[in-house]
This record gives C-alpha cells, sequence and structure tokens, in this order.
C-alpha cells in the first residue's frame, strides 16, 4: 500500500499529464482545421490534372515509344518506396500503420527477389524502418524546419525522385501515406507514381475532344513529371491532416484516462486515509480503555 | 452582354480566382492566344507570361510560370505551377525566379538546354512585361 504522500505525488503528476495532453489535443485539433483547408484548397489541381492526365495516357498508352514516366522502363526489378511519415510523435498509430504497410510490401518484394529502395520523408518512420532495414536507405527528406507543407517543397521531393529515375535507379516507386479519412480513421495507402497509374473513371469523363498544342505527345511528356509532384503534395497535405487528426484522437484518449485514473487514485487516496483516521481511533480509544 | 465563359485559375496551393469572363489571353507555350466562347476545345501547356481575363469589372492579370491550360467551348481553366496577380508582383519574386531558371539552365542536359534557355528568355519577357 503506497503512502498518503506518494499517492497525493502521483495525482498531482497525473493531473499536470493530463493538462499537456489536454493542450495538445486542442493544438492538433486548431492545426487539423488548417491542415483540412489546406487539403481543400489543393483538391481542385489535383482533380483537373488527374482528370487531363487520365485522358492523354490513355490515349497514349497503346503508342510505341510512349513516354519512360507512363509507360516504366520495361521490368520491374527495383522498387522505390517512398515511405511518408510524421516528424513529431505522440500521434497514436500514426506512423506505424505506415511502417508497417511499408514494411509488408518491402518484404513481399524482397521475398519475390526484387531489389527494394527506401526513400524517407518524416524522421519517425526512419527510426522505425532502420533496424530492419537501413541498408535499403538510399535517401531522407527532412522537414522538421517546416511550418506549413507547400507546392515548393513537394517539388524538391519530386525532382529528386525523377532525377534518380532518370538515372536509372529504379523502375516503379510508391508513395505510401496515410489517406485522410476521418479525425479517427486514416487509411494507410500505397500508391503507385511512377509509372504512372490513373483510374479509368476519370478519363471516361474527360471525352471531349482536345486539340493539342502544341501536340499530345509533347503536352504529355511536360505534364508527367509535374503530376509526380503534383502527386506527392497531395500524399504531403493528406498525410499532414491525418497526423493532426490521429494526434488529437490519440491525445483525447489521453486525456480521458488520464481522468479515469485520477478518479481511481482519489478513491485510493481517500480509502487511505480513512484507514489511517480508523486506525488513530483505534489507537486512542484502545488507550483510553486500557487506563 | 457579350457571350461569357467561366475562367478558373488554380494554383496546387489554392484557387486564386474563378469568375466570368469575357475572354481570356494565355501565354501558351507556342505562343500567345486568347479563348472567347464557343472556342474548339483546346489543351495547351503555358510558358511563363501574363494572363489576362477581360471581366466585367475589368482586366485581372496574373503572372503564371508552368502549366497547362484546359479550354472548352464555355470554360477556361488554368492549372499554373504558381500564379502571382500581377499587382502583388514583385521585382525581387521575379529575380528569384530568373534566377531559378539560370540554375536549370546549367545543369540541364544537351537535349534540355534549349528547353531551359527558352524557359530563362520567357522569365525575362515576364519580368520586362510586368514593368519592373
Amino acid at each position: 500500500m503506497p503512502s498518503l504522500k506518494a499517492l497525493k505525488n502521483r495525482i498531482a503528476s497525473v493531473k499536470n499529464t493530463r493538462k499537456i495532453t489536454k493542450a495538445m489535443q486542442m493544438v492538433a485539433a486548431a492545426k487539423l482545421r488548417r491542415a483540412q483547408e489546406a487539403a481543400e484548397a489543393a483538391r481542385p489541381y489535383a482533380d483537373r490534372m488527374n482528370a487531363v492526365m487520365a485522358g492523354l495516357s490513355a490515349a497514349a498508352a497503346g503508342n510505341e515509344g510512349a513516354p519512360r514516366l507512363l509507360a516504366g522502363t520495361g521490368s520491374d526489378k527495383v522498387h522505390l518506396l517512398v515511405v511518408m511519415t510524421s516528424e513529431r510523435g505522440l500521434c497514436g498509430g500514426f506512423n506505424s500503420t505506415i511502417v508497417r504497410l511499408a514494411r509488408a510490401r518491402a518484404n513481399d518484394l524482397l521475398a519475390h527477389g526484387k531489389t527494394v529502395k527506401i526513400l524517407t520523408v518524416g524522421k519517425k518512420g526512419r527510426e522505425q524502418l532502420r533496424r530492419d532495414f537501413g541498408t535499403l536507405f538510399v535517401g531522407h527528406v527532412d522537414l522538421t524546419e517546416v511550418r506549413r507543407v507547400g507546392y515548393s517543397n513537394a517539388q524538391s521531393i519530386a525532382s529528386d525522385i525523377l532525377a534518380r529515375f532518370n538515372a536509372g535507379e529504379f523502375d516503379v516507386a510508391t508513395l505510401f501515406f496515410n489517406r485522410f479519412q476521418s479525425v479517427i480513421s486514416q487509411i494507410p495507402t500505397a500508391q503507385q507514381i511512377i509509372p504512372a497509374q490513373f483510374d479509368s473513371a476519370a478519363a471516361e469523363s474527360t471525352s471531349t475532344l482536345y486539340d493539342y498544342e502544341p501536340s499530345e505527345e509533347a503536352i504529355l511528356a511536360d505534364l508527367l513529371p509535374r503530376n509526380v509532384a503534383t502527386q506527392v503534395f497531395t500524399a504531403l497535405l493528406e498525410n499532414g491532416a491525418s497526423e493532426q487528426g490521429a494526434r488529437m484522437s490519440a491525445m483525447d484518449n489521453a486525456t480521458r484516462n488520464a481522468g479515469d485514473m485520477i478518479n481511481k487514485l482519489t478513491i485510493q487516496y481517500n480509502r487511505s486515509r480513512q484507514a489511517a483516521i480508523t486506525t488513530e481511533l483505534i489507537e486512542i480509544i484502545a488507550g483510553a480503555e486500557a487506563l | 452582354m457579350a457571350n461569357t465563359l467561366h475562367f478558373d485559375l488554380v494554383s496546387p496551393e489554392r484557387k486564386l480566382a474563378s469568375v466570368t469572363a469575357t475572354e481570356v489571353s494565355i501565354p501558351a507555350a507556342a505562343g500567345d492566344m486568347t479563348a472567347m466562347e464557343g472556342h474548339e476545345p483546346t489543351i495547351a501547356t503555358l510558358r511563363p507570361g501574363i494572363l489576362r481575363a477581360l471581366t466585367s469589372e475589368g482586366v485581372r492579370a496574373f503572372a503564371v510560370t508552368g502549366g497547362f491550360a484546359e479550354i472548352t467551348g464555355s470554360t477556361v481553366t488554368v492549372l499554373a505551377e504558381r500564379a502571382t496577380p500581377v499587382e502583388e508582383l514583385s521585382g525581387t519574386l521575379l529575380d528569384d525566379l530568373i534566377d531559378e531558371a539560370r540554375e536549370l539552365a546549367k545543369v540541364a542536359l544537351a537535349d534540355g538546354r534549349d528547353d531551359a534557355e527558352k524557359l530563362v528568355n520567357d522569365m525575362l519577357a515576364l519580368k520586362t512585361a510586368a514593368g519592373h
């Protein structure tokens, strides 16, 4: 049985923890709103881009000499996994779910005799993957200093990926990130970006026949690299919103757990106090009777 | 009332404009073009330049860098990598862009060099056009 003093200290410390988690939850809620707005604002661009690209690539897919970003290098031996995680912890299962998906994919590819290379964005995922796949790391993007993810961040990541692709370092690139569904649900997603894939549903909605200027091939060649940047940007934003959402619900749980714990400890404290009083009374009464 | 079309300008980060316009001049890669209502459906890539939309409240101009424009008979959607309203343009911003383009031209491979140098020249022209 812990002493009264120890219990009192314990309660005070849990109360402090609750204050911190409560504050973190509120901060995450505010940041989440901003992240969601950013994701919302980026959507029209990504949607239009996707629709146009889907239409263009559907037309070009069958052609000989389609751009390599679309048709691929003709082999799928070397895979680049771009694992996007957060820079900060205390966000529940956010990083673990991404890492688990990436790890499963990497093991699967290795089992099939493929070569795997890993590019990490965000240090939390890097730390988790280092033990198993440390030797496969080819690069790391640090966004610790970035307060608000902008398109230029996505562009620099994309140009890094494209430079590696042009140097023949890999055949297939896949992005790993959490798609924001709601505060309590983020879906870990693997999205192949090279060779580019587009859902055919979007292609059908753009059935209008367009004139292309300068030419269809030139536009496709111009847009494919931009599309990589757009997809990276979308993934970064989705990830940002997911991170804040995950942190918010994790901190909400932590606050509630701290509350439960305080209640439990308080009851225990009161019982011990009462027990101490009772013991003292018995001692006094026993002393008085002995006289 | 002249015939109008709907003009949207979106950058990856936000929607800059969504207005009704009578005509939109676009700095397309192969030369400037002006889209009016009933224009043939076209997709064109952009070069750095000034995009002008003639609306009922006057002309709205934006400096855009690469991207593309999608024109249908009743809408013009411009997806620009970077777009800034002309009023907010500053000489330093343009100089940054020009420096960036020069960097690109320096590292460009032989077959990309022409394009990269064209980009530099387009940027310089953009600066002149913006009056800085």
